[in-house]
């Protein structure tokens, strides 16, 4: 018999950036292992990089949450989570799965997204300009982390932008375990009201853009509406926590924010690994499974831990350090196997046009908190950073 | 090259873009090269090792 853990939480304090360190030491002894759940399920935790990889790899393991248990416990949720609506494909197993990402691909690709650099040093600059005419100081969360992903994604999909403020109090509701249920459940209606009627609209008017070609495809309102709501819900918190937390992390660590200018496509890679923002996935075996020598049984739920995973000295040497200069390849940040992140090219792209053309543009930026002051949300599925006050000098 | 299990994440792109490319119309991946230069083979080699889907396999690495 093993000894069974419970999931460990709370991050080191001075050190926000690392996870919690009893998940490290676990990790380093084994890297897979029974986990006990809230609920008194007894399943699994993958904390090292090799067992996450089999894991998300595997088609035998289900990313359906109506069949998981959680890790841990949630306010306000009594252990039964509703089936999965269509098209949130997120949440759905090959082969319905394999439909809606077959539908979005082509509309992701690498070159695709690399042509909306220009669009995102537009909005970049549009922003900088901003701050300066309102300077010297400014919460750079809602300045310029949160609004260029959420302009991107609105424009892709054809959402109007006027929104914005709409869409961004919404997911930060879904985001954040402390909200109470019924106003998680409040933000879902209103959302999913919202894009119902512009899937409506674009139909009866197509413009050109994402959300108006899928109308062409053989997908249902409900389903259009509901991709739509995935796209994002997906797009807007998670690119804009990296650009926030990534922001703090070069604070930090200023000596590598040279290394950022050198190379940002090196350096958005590191951010990405270190700070692994969406930091923990579930799974649920469908079929028994042997890994590493254990039988994962069917129905038995994997806890995946990204973040450790980032860190596991066997895949990275000396993981606990931000080395802008590292060969990140490899992460686990985006995910792995079916579901590794559609949107990841384009959230490449406004990193790494963001972040350097931020320090290019204020080159005296600093917090006007310690960075241990720095509220943090770290009891949320996607790390980051609440407010992130800062200023600098006016030449 | 499966292109059935490729989910069109660019990974390979990403590693080795002289090698592969996506498909214009459903993102999946492209071989431009079958037989890569030497110097591109460290390329080639991470991008097998990289892709999510298990969609790119080496032959006589
Ligand atoms: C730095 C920013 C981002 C991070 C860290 C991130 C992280 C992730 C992770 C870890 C997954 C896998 C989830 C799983 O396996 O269950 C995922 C999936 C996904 N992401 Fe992202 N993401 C980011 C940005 C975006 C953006 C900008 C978009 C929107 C275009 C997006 C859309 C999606 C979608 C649609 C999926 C589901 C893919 C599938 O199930 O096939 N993400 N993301």
């Amino acid at each position: 018999m093993h000894h069974t853990t419970t999931m460990p939480t709370g991050r080191p304090t001075g050190c926000p950036f690392d996870p919690p360190a009893e998940l490290a030491a676990l990790r380093d002894e084994q890297p897979l292992r029974p986990l006990l759940y809230p609920d008194g399920h007894v399943g699994w935790l993958a904390t090292g990089h090799a067992a996450i990889r089999a894991v998300l790899a595997d088609p035998r393991f289900s990313s359906r949450p109506e069949l998981a248990h959680f890790p841990l416990p949630r306010e306000g949720f009594d252990g039964e989570m509703p089936p999965v609506p269509p098209g949130m494909f997120i949440n759905a197993d090959a082969p319905e799965h394999t439909r809606y990402r077959g539908l979005l691909t082509g509309r992701f690709t690498v070159r695709r997204m690399r042509l909306l650099s220009a669009r995102v040093e537009e909005v970049t600059v549009e922003h900088l300009d901003a701050m300066e005419r309102r300077g010297p100081s400014t919460d750079l969360v809602t300045a310029f982390a949160q609004p260029i992903p959420a302009l991107m994604i609105c424009e892709l999909l054809g959402a109007p932008y006027a929104d914005r403020d709409f869409f961004l109090e919404h997911t930060a509701t879904f985001n954040d375990h402390e909200a109470t249920a019924e106003r998680q459940a409040e933000s879902m209606a209103a959302f999913g009201g919202f894009l119902h009627d512009l899937v409506l609209a674009k139909r009866a008017r197509p413009t050109d853009d994402l959300l108006s070609d899928l109308t062409e495809t053989d997908l249902t309102d409900e389903e259009l509406a509901n991709v739509a709501f995935l796209l994002l819900g997906a797009g807007l918190d998670t690119t804009a926590n990296m650009i926030a937390l990534g922001t703090l992390a070069l604070f930090t660590n200023p000596d590598q924010i040279a290394l950022l200018r050198a190379d940002p496509d090196r350096a958005v890679e590191e951010l990405l690994r270190y700070l692994s923002i969406a930091h923990t996935g579930v799974r649920v075996a469908l079929a028994d499974v042997e890994l590493d020598g254990h039988l994962i049984k069917a129905g038995q739920t994997v806890t995946i831990s990204l973040e450790a995973g980032n860190r596991d000295p066997a895949k990275f040497p000396d993981p606990d350090r931000l080395d802008l200069s590292r060969h990140a390849a490899g992460h686990l940040s985006f995910g792995h196997g079916i579901h590794q992140c559609l949107g990841q090219q384009l959230a490449r792209v406004e990193m790494r046009v963001a972040l350097p053309a931020l320090f290019e543009r204020f080159p005296t930026l600093r917090p006007t908190v310690a960075p241990r002051d720095v509220p943090l949300r770290s009891d949320v599925d996607i790390l980051g950073v609440q407010r992130l006050p800062v200023t600098w000098d006016v030449p | 090259m499966d292109r059935e299990r490729c989910v069109g994440a660019g990974m390979c792109v990403l590693a080795e873009a002289t090698v592969f490319d996506q498909d214009e119309g459903d993102g999946t991946v492209l071989l431009l090269d079958p037989t890569p230069a030497v110097e591109r083979r460290a390329g080639v080699r991470e991008a097998a090792a990289v892709c999510p889907s298990g969609a790119v396999t080496l032959l006589d690495g």
